[in-house]
């Protein structure tokens, strides 16, 4: 069964901005998907319709087999948001948020304690339950969105950029338990503008666009796409002059930093021979840009020049 | 767990959550109503008061405690409910309801009794200051009670009907200050409508606070210008009225999806 299905999902606001212009998105059950796209693409517009914070104009979504329009409690029971924005009360102590939002799940406040206990402790946030929320800093209100968003034990979860504003130590323990939740079963849809993030989780992907899908494929798939990767190396010795390779263009970004484009036919190894034998050691080497950062900047521009794929 | 059961847990939640809200902060919910009432009795009702002689049949003082108690009562639990909801838009917590699985009349029921039991506190505790100054005898306490909570219902749904369409703290102030203030003030609760000449006896009675202030009037002294079957028909009418009303706002989503 698929967990989340949308077909021709159209939304046109008040003022007459088309957010979405008719998008198609399957997610099966268990899935880690990467729902993309720049600012104002119509990703949180599409993440508001299926957990109904927002009208949609037409079109269709079903979450695990129950219809949006007719079953709007079973589509509400199997979702949990974190959305983009902290939407908490700012003047709740941390337990009371969680125990809240459990009753309004319908769960007696005994029960939700003993889940708020859990999630709290999983997010290192159990011994602050009696804090005001307000007193948070920005990378615990993160994390207590989704010890909210898990207290009713939502098949779905919806990730609207849960790692934004944090540090890279707390992003990587979000990861981790983002891997772990997904790995007992939870599906989740993750929109971030952390493109490692979306290659290092997601197995699937859709890239929205000016309210349109641009791309929804399989995560390899889409990464094989990428004909070029430039790479930057650090060489162990300054360089005077760059050498002349075969088939390698070597640019020179500083006296000991190259940076060389490799594509999909050729070899690393290929390069390391040809430098080894002019003399040129290594000490070092990096991907210039994200893989799917690269493919995500190339498919945005070219549905911005009008560019087929 | 039944559907029932999850709706019952649903309510008691908002419920508990807006009790709590303003129990925890009494000083500033509960206190300030006993306060206001008391300057009343002391200036209207003693020093002003005495000079006026009866109404009605009744001393001056006697004669305004059921307005006044009444006017504590509509004020709380509108601006309660009003203030809460604005809030909880303005700080897009109220997300936290819609996308849950709580139906929209659970909602409106959580937040009305929310304002209920506020004004409810609250007309008691003003009752109990009322004592201190007067010798009134509870006529009916059926009555008394009954006009204590549809009251409270009602002034409670306008709130959330105000909250609903408020897009800044500005837009919380305006029907209190331009509409409330002065139907209550004008609802025959300083002086009977039989003082005033026929014109403008005709023109009160299309102002549905007159009929809550003569229900309750009637409940606590024995004594009403208003038929009490008139008064309460009126006053559940408005509430069927503001129910259907507010489900709709909710249904629609207006004020508070996009």
């Amino acid at each position: 069964m698929n967990a989340l299905a949308i077909s021709d999902l159209r939304k046109v606001y008040k003022n007459g901005f088309e957010a979405l212009k008719g998008i198609d998105i399957t997610v099966g059950e268990g899935d880690f998907f990467a729902l993309l796209g720049p600012n104002g693409a119509g990703k949180s517009t599409a993440i508001g319709i299926i957990s109904s914070l927002v009208n949609k104009t037409s079109g269709r979504v079903e979450v695990f087999g129950h219809d949006l329009d007719k079953d709007p409690e079973s589509v509400k029971s199997c979702i949990g948001l974190v959305p983009q924005e902290f939407n908490f009360n700012m003047w709740e102590r941390i337990g009371e948020i969680i125990v809240n939002q459990a009753g309004f799940y319908g769960i007696p406040r005994k029960e939700a304690w003993r889940r708020a206990e859990t999630s709290l402790k999983q997010l290192d946030l159990w011994d602050k339950r009696n804090q005001m929320s307000r007193t948070l800093s920005g990378g615990m209100k993160r994390r207590l969105m989704i010890a909210r968003a898990l207290v009713h034990r939502p098949k779905l979860l919806i990730l609207d950029e849960p790692t934004a504003g944090v540090d890279i130590e707390i992003r990587r323990s979000m990861w981790k338990f983002m891997s772990e939740l997904n790995a007992h079963g939870t599906t989740i849809i993750l929109t971030t503008h952390y493109l490692e993030e979306a290659e290092s989780l997601c197995r699937n992907i859709a890239i929205i666009n000016q309210g349109r899908i641009v791309e929804n494929t399989r995560m390899d798939r889409l990464l094989h796409q990428l004909h070029t990767e430039t790479f930057v190396l650090n060489l162990r010795d300054p360089l005077d002059e760059l050498p002349l390779l075969d088939s390698f263009q070597l640019v020179r970004l500083d006296e000991q930093r190259v940076e060389v484009a490799i594509s999909s036919d050729q070899s690393i190894n290929q390069l390391f021979e040809q430098l080894t034998g002019k003399g040129i050691g290594i000490t070092s080497m990096r991907n210039k840009q994200n893989r799917l950062e690269q493919l995500f900047i190339n498919m945005v521009e070219n549905a911005r020049n009008g560019v087929t794929q | 767990m039944t559907r029932y059961s999850r709706y019952w847990t649903a309510f008691v939640t908002i419920f508990t959550k807006e009790f709590l809200r303003f129990a925890r902060i009494w000083l500033q919910t509960i206190l300030p109503p006993a306060i206001t009432t008391t300057l009343y009795y002391i200036i209207f009702g003693n020093l002003i008061g005495s000079r006026i002689g009866e109404m009605d049949g009744f001393s001056y003082i006697d004669f305004i405690v059921p307005g006044l108690i009444l006017m504590a009562v509509i004020t709380n639990s509108y601006s309660n409910v009003v203030s809460s909801f604005f809030s909880s838009k303005y700080q897009h917590h109220v997300e936290e309801l819609i996308i849950s699985p709580v139906p929209n009349w659970i909602i409106l029921a959580g937040y009305v009794s929310g304002g209920v039991s506020r004004g409810v506190l609250v007309g008691v505790t003003v009752t109990v200051v009322s004592l201190f100054f007067t010798d009134i005898q509870v006529q009916s306490y059926g009555w008394t009670l009954a006009v204590f909570v549809l009251t409270s219902i009602l002034f409670s749904l306008a709130g959330f009907i105000n909250a609903v369409y408020a897009n800044s703290f500005d837009d919380i102030t305006i029907v209190p200050t331009f509409i409330l203030t002065p139907l209550t003030y004008l609802g025959g609760v300083f002086y009977s409508i039989n003082m005033l000449p026929e014109f403008w006896q005709q023109v009160s009675l299309a102002n549905p606070i007159l009929y809550m202030v003569n229900a309750f009037r009637y409940g606590l002294l024995g004594v009403s210008d208003i038929s009490m079957g008139v008064a309460l028909s009126i006053v559940v009418l408005f509430i069927l009225v503001l129910s259907a009303f507010s489900l709709y706002l909710l249904n629609r989503g207006i004020g508070i999806k996009s």
